[in-house]
């Protein structure tokens, strides 16, 4: 199928036209906070709807290019659509449609509080800037791009900028992302150099010529640049800050789509850019995806933030799209093509299904937060009650991120595991054993999400409320509910008919690499590798209902009593239950603490105060139990304070004398003349 | 499906036999079930649907994994819908909704039941994994009726130390996934020492009846795909009526030797704490990945 290239032209200006309305209608109407949300997050909606259609377009084969000459230095402004590209707008529109529609309803909070007009603003060039990212053409556009996105994305983080927690959250997600943006600048520039062109579509062939130091050099600072977009751990400490300091619409676009540009540039770097590299690329991204996969799951398992706790899932779903990513970089640079695009497919449908799963939940946990006014599970419970369709929604949410079917995560986790178990098709000891110990990370996290989850769920939304505003909690508005309905139904729709979007994406990997995937698959099968392993998600999940029709039928026929009798729970006898009997998100989460306490380092203290007259009776008992962030007191602490003494050091130079800095220009003149020639 | 709660009727006698007791007859665990049909389910009146959904769910996941698992011969009926990994992720459905449903009364033990079960669940999952990576090494496969008729037609595959590594870790979590002794005691009646049994502390009725049916056909399953798996001797690879005969006798054999070898373990190792359950979790990871490692290196 041959599509017009006028047409996607048209597409890629209707969609900007509406951002650009968007931020334009904010800022004017700004009088009438009503219609701010209505126009600015209306417009968002139409733009990520032509964005999708684009996006439809460009996987289904059409081009585009699209240069605006003038508008930056060095080369223009260039945009173009590939697969790929088109892939990731697909990813973004995805996120982004349910959160403009969400954000109509949700931002009403703000209203009187914080200023709309920005927000509405700020809320159009984030998503327009996003979903620029993968279509430019040429470093200077990507960069100005790239900075755009987290700039807005910065001024939506501090939206509630009261809160001195919420500054800090995004001091240190600024800090983060222009050291990210400096290690991405530093790259590009040198690979520009090497190769000679600004252009993207030069590098390809001109990198497999690069000397293998500067090329490792080139890879290293990319991948920490892209990495720390990404949230890899140890890059992650902005992460489960800013998430959970942004509006809820924001959380739900910066954790479900924006960490996935960081994702994109991997790949561009890793299967495009830099073409195939040495061995050892591969096996350090795919360690770095285990330990950011396991290490991202376990932090969230102990966290009480229902936010934060998503927050530290994305880190860990980062992770699982790493270990596919890495295990197609391995299987690349062992020449076996068709296991690389399989592994390459199994990374970038779990980023379609990241950004579906997620966002549905950040806007549960929105609706939590809408409904309550707090993010602290200890204090939520019996929501489900109260809230009805959050909660089946949420459920949602939480099945299919737990990797069980038959939602998205599970198809896209299991053609993760086939691909790692492919590995033994490598004979090369060393690497048999890494991706070994990939198959356990897999392992390990998708059981301790499972855990993680019933703990989110669980305590949030069943048994009885524990604080008054829980009890209190009233259903949220439609707007909000709509858009959680469509990312539930996608996650479902994902998870039944996975040729639906592994055909596009085989086709988009197959433009990358040139080579087909060791898979087949039709409406309701897919095969890995010539029956290496196979599944059927439309028959599980048809299997799975047909049964749960027919079990209750099967019971009433064989005459089972069918009486149900309510009746307080039991509680080994005692006459009160209330909700202070039940397990704590703490409780359920000790064991892992336990087991765990070497990541975790626990620090415990437990404080008596007794009366006055006797020991025996006991006044107050405060009981903590805090972990520790080891990432910050072993890597960032030591790092700050090295910052710290170099600035120190460098205090002699600032005299305050203008002779001296009239001589410092002088001598950087002489030294930068030196140096060029 | 039907036989399940035989085998845990067998198990029970063995144990009683091995204790020294005469034990109730093996066809007990069927009366116990068709008793809980038949009586008035008293539900919390703090659940929600989750609670009265799951049990049919569970029952759900147990026939379609059933159907999935050779049992007799290769050609499992629904064997079309998945391999190994599938049959393992349709295992986790049922516990993360039974996790929920403890959680879903309020009481205190059923989410301590809960937080340990999924604890004990999520650390056995690696384990699983890895045997299956040792086994998927030598069959070259990941589906059941492959690997089986693999190991069938060339015995010799079998005849390596990374196969019997890969047995034991296998072993060792079918205990700790169907909360069996050392890792947790199905015959307990102290609250606080339960995991499983605490969990479950608030069915009644027809709703326990299913959950006891399903906990027996999820032992049951498990305890095939090790006969099956491990020692394929027997599974018919034609339908005919004689081969799917004697792929019946040969599978009670194996299957009466498991119980018997459970039964032998419950009665002579006592419950292990549960903060020293994962480093027998560790343990069993470490035979399992010795299993792959064998694999790599001897082939």
């Amino acid at each position: 199928m041959s599509i017009d290239s006028t047409l996607m032209v048209d597409l890629f200006l209707v969609t900007f036209a509406c951002f650009g309305a968007g931020a334009a209608g904010a800022l004017i109407t700004a009088r009438s906070p009503a219609l701010t949300r209505l126009v600015a997050n209306g417009c968002a909606l139409v733009g990520a709807i032509a964005a999708g259609a684009l996006a439809v377009a460009g996987l289904a084969g059409g081009n585009m290019t699209f240069n605006v000459p003038d508008l930056l230095p060095i080369g223009g402004a260039a945009f173009g659509v590939d697969r790929l590209s088109a892939f990731f707008v697909a990813v973004i529109a995805l996120g982004a449609i349910p959160t403009a529609l969400y954000a109509i309803g949700y931002t009403r909070q703000y209203a009187g509080k914080h200023s709309l007009a920005g927000m509405g603003f700020g809320f159009n060039i984030f998503v327009a800037a996003m979903m620029l990212v993968p279509l430019a053409r040429n470093v200077l556009t990507f960069l100005a791009l790239w900075e755009l996105m987290s700039l807005a994305s910065y001024f939506l983080v501090i939206t509630e900028h009261e809160h001195e927690e919420t500054l800090r959250a995004g001091w240190v997600y600024l800090v983060m992302t222009h050291a990210g943006f400096a290690a991405l600048l530093i790259g590009f520039l040198l690979l520009a150099r090497a190769t000679d062109t600004m252009d993207f579509s030069g590098w390809n062939a001109a990198a497999a010529n690069l000397d293998p130091t500067s090329r490792n050099l080139i890879f290293i600072l990319l991948a920490l640049g892209f990495g720390s977009k990404a949230g890899i751990i140890p890059l992650h400490v902005w992460l489960p800050r800013a998430h959970p300091a942004a509006p809820s619409h924001v959380s739900a676009l910066m954790s479900g789509v924006m960490i996935k540009l960081g994702v994109y540039g991997l790949v561009r770097v890793a299967f495009d850019w830099l073409g195939t590299g040495p061995v050892w690329w591969g096996g350090t991204m795919l360690i770095v995806g285990a330990v950011s996969a396991v290490l991202g799951v376990l932090y969230a398992l102990v966290e009480h933030d229902l936010k934060r706790l998503l927050a530290y899932h994305s880190v860990e779903n980062i992770g699982i799209i790493l270990l596919g990513l890495g295990a197609g970089m391995l299987f690349q640079a062992h020449g076996l093509e068709a296991l690389a695009a399989l592994a390459l497919i199994a990374a970038l449908y779990h980023t379609l299904n990241h950004a579906a799963f997620k966002s549905l939940l950040f806007m549960g946990a929105g609706a939590v937060v809408h409904a309550t006014h707090t993010r602290n599970m200890e204090e939520l419970g019996g929501l489900i009650k109260r809230m009805p369709q959050t909660a089946a929604f949420f459920l949602v949410g939480s099945v299919a991120i737990a990797a069980l079917p038959p939602f998205n995560g599970f198809i896209s986790e299991w053609l993760t595991f086939q691909s790692l178990l492919l590995s033994f098709q490598i004979s090369a000891h060393t690497v048999n054993l890494i991706f070994a110990l990939g198959v356990a990370a897999l392992a390990l996290t998708s059981g301790l999400a499972a855990a993680c989850f019933v703990k989110a769920f669980g305590i949030t939304f069943l048994a009885l409320p524990r604080s008054e505003h829980a009890a209190l909690a009233r259903e949220v508005e439609w707007t909000m509910r709509a858009p959680m309905a469509l990312l539930a139904f996608a996650c479902l729709a994902l998870g039944v008919a996975p040729s639906l979007i592994l055909a596009p994406l085989e086709a988009a990997v197959f433009d990358l690499m040139g080579a087909h995937a060791d898979m087949k698959f039709d409406w309701s099968m897919v095969v890995a590798n010539d029956n290496f392993g196979w599944v059927a998600p439309l028959w599980i999940a048809l299997g799975l209902a047909g049964f749960l029709m027919a079990i209750p039928l099967g019971l009433r026929l064989i005459g089972a009593n069918k009486r149900r009798r309510y009746y307080e729970t039991w509680g080994c006898g005692r006459a009160l239950q209330t909700a202070r009997f039940e397990y704590t998100a703490t409780a359920f989460a000790n064991p892992f603490k336990r087991v765990f306490a070497l990541l975790y380092r626990p620090v415990k203290q437990l404080d008596i105060e007794f009366h006055p007259e006797s020991r025996y009776f006991v006044r107050t008992i405060a009981y903590y139990n805090e972990g520790r962030l080891i990432f910050e007191d072993a890597l960032y602490r030591p790092l700050l304070r090295m910052i710290e003494a170099v600035a120190h050091a460098a205090r002699v130079l600032q005299s305050g004398n203008v002779h001296g800095y009239l001589v410092y220009i002088l001598v950087a003149l002489v030294a930068l003349l030196v140096l060029a020639v | 499906m039907f036989g399940s709660p035989l085998l845990v009727g067998v198990i029970r006698k063995a144990k009683a036999r091995l204790q020294g007791r005469r034990g109730a007859r093996i066809l007990q665990p069927y009366a116990d079930i068709w008793k809980l049909l038949l009586k008035e389910a008293v539900v919390s009146e703090n659940t929600s649907w989750i609670f009265r959904f799951t049990p049919y769910l569970l029952a759900t996941t147990m026939l379609l994994s059933a159907l999935i698992v050779p049992v007799l011969t290769t050609h499992a009926a629904l064997g079309f819908m998945g391999n190994i990994i599938v049959l393992m992720y349709l295992f986790l459905l049922g516990v993360f909704f039974l996790a929920l449903a403890g959680l879903d009364a309020g009481s205190a033990f059923g989410g301590m039941g809960s937080s340990r079960e999924v604890a004990l669940a999520a650390l056995a999952e690696p384990t699983v994994l890895i045997a299956i990576f040792g086994i998927a090494l030598r069959a070259g496969t990941t589906s059941l009726d492959g690997i089986i008729t693999r190991f069938a037609a060339e015995p010799l595959l079998m005849l390596n130390a990374g196969h019997l590594l890969a047995f034991f870790a296998f072993f060792i979590v079918a205990l700790a996934e169907n909360g069996r002794l050392p890792v947790d005691n199905p015959a307990t009646h102290l609250e606080l020492t339960m995991i499983h049994e605490a969990m479950i502390l608030e069915y009644s009725g027809r709703y326990l009846a299913l959950v006891e049916w399903a906990a027996g056909m999820k032992l049951f399953l498990f305890l095939t795909l090790l006969a099956n798996l491990f020692f394929p001797w027997g599974v018919a690879l034609t339908n005919t009526p004689v081969a799917l005969l004697g792929a019946f006798f040969a599978l009670a054999v194996k299957l009466a030797l498991f119980a018997a070898a459970i039964a032998l373990v419950e009665t002579s190792v006592a419950k292990l704490r549960l903060f020293r359950v994962p480093e027998l979790l560790a343990g069993s990871f470490t035979v399992a990945l010795l299993a792959v490692v064998t694999a790599f290196f001897i082939r």
